[in-house]
């Protein structure tokens, strides 16, 4: 799924890295506990989070997040945006709440980080 | 240090200054790709750099980290001067936390900082002393073969 894709499922601004909606996103993870994102966050993962401070886009270019959203019409920081910008990590935002917006982008197909368990 | 076997660096960090905190482990990060190491190394050594800066922003005055890259592995050292861990086992159990409400508003203090550096890692040692500081060693083998 492309960012674009995700930008018009959420109905989401783009705040920074409008050039990058082309970017190909395979799964996603929603938190607001930096300490949570750095132990299941995986490469590539776009991160759902409703904190707004720098240490969100931090924490996302440490794990090497593809772009972050956030949830319930929050906006990033000036510091956050600056960050961002530095390091090329495209933010959106959006006005659904975490639970909806996880849910409109899985119910889309974008997988999460961890396996389902399978069907018996 | 600077020779052909390796290199060393020093980083100090700032309690409480959560503006710039992981600014360290940015720049460690972009050293270690600049010289070519491995990326999923370098991923695993970032996050254990990051948490651990992220502790010394949250409960200790300062610290100093020091970077040491040998053809065998990365050696991150971290000893840091604050308030000490009183009881380490505690400490390194997931979900343990003394965080304040300040440090959960920045998104930490889930109590899983120790564990997930000790899970990133290769070899992880930590030392402290209640009212003086507590000190880490963070190692990562280069050779990929010798983690399990």
């Amino acid at each position: 799924m492309t960012l674009k894709e995700i930008k018009e499922i959420l109905q989401a601004e783009v705040i920074t890295g409008g050039d990058s909606l082309d970017l190909n996103i395979e799964f996603a993870g929603g938190s607001d506990l930096m300490s949570d994102v750095l132990a299941f966050g995986k490469p590539g993962i776009l991160l759902l989070t409703g904190l707004t401070n720098a240490q969100a886009v931090r924490t996302a270019d440490i794990i090497e997040a593809k772009a972050i959203v956030y949830v319930r019409g929050k906006k990033p920081t000036p510091e956050g945006i600056e960050l961002a910008k530095e390091k090329g990590i495209p933010l959106l935002s959006t006005k659904f709440i975490m639970y909806s917006a996880c849910g409109l982008l899985f119910s889309s197909g974008l997988r999460g980080v961890s396996k389902l368990p399978e069907k018996k | 240090m600077d020779n052909e076997n390796g290199f060393s660096l020093q980083f100090e960090i700032k309690g409480s200054n959560f503006g710039s905190a992981g600014k360290v482990s940015t720049e460690i990060k972009e050293i270690l790709q600049e010289i070519g190491i491995d990326p999923s190394i370098i991923r695993r050594a970032a996050i254990a750099t990051y948490e651990a800066e992220m502790n010394v922003v949250m409960y200790a005055n300062r610290g100093t980290l020091s970077l040491t890259v040998t053809p065998k592995n990365l050696h991150i050292r971290l000893d840091d001067e604050g308030s000490g861990i009183e009881d380490i086992n505690l400490a390194m159990q997931e979900g343990y936390s003394t965080a304040t409400d300040e440090m959960r508003e920045m998104g930490f203090g889930a109590g899983m900082g120790l564990p997930n550096i000790k899970k990133n890692s290769d070899e992880f040692k930590i030392s402290s002393v209640p009212g003086k500081g507590t000190s880490l060693e963070i190692i990562f083998n280069l050779n990929q073969a010798e983690r399990a």
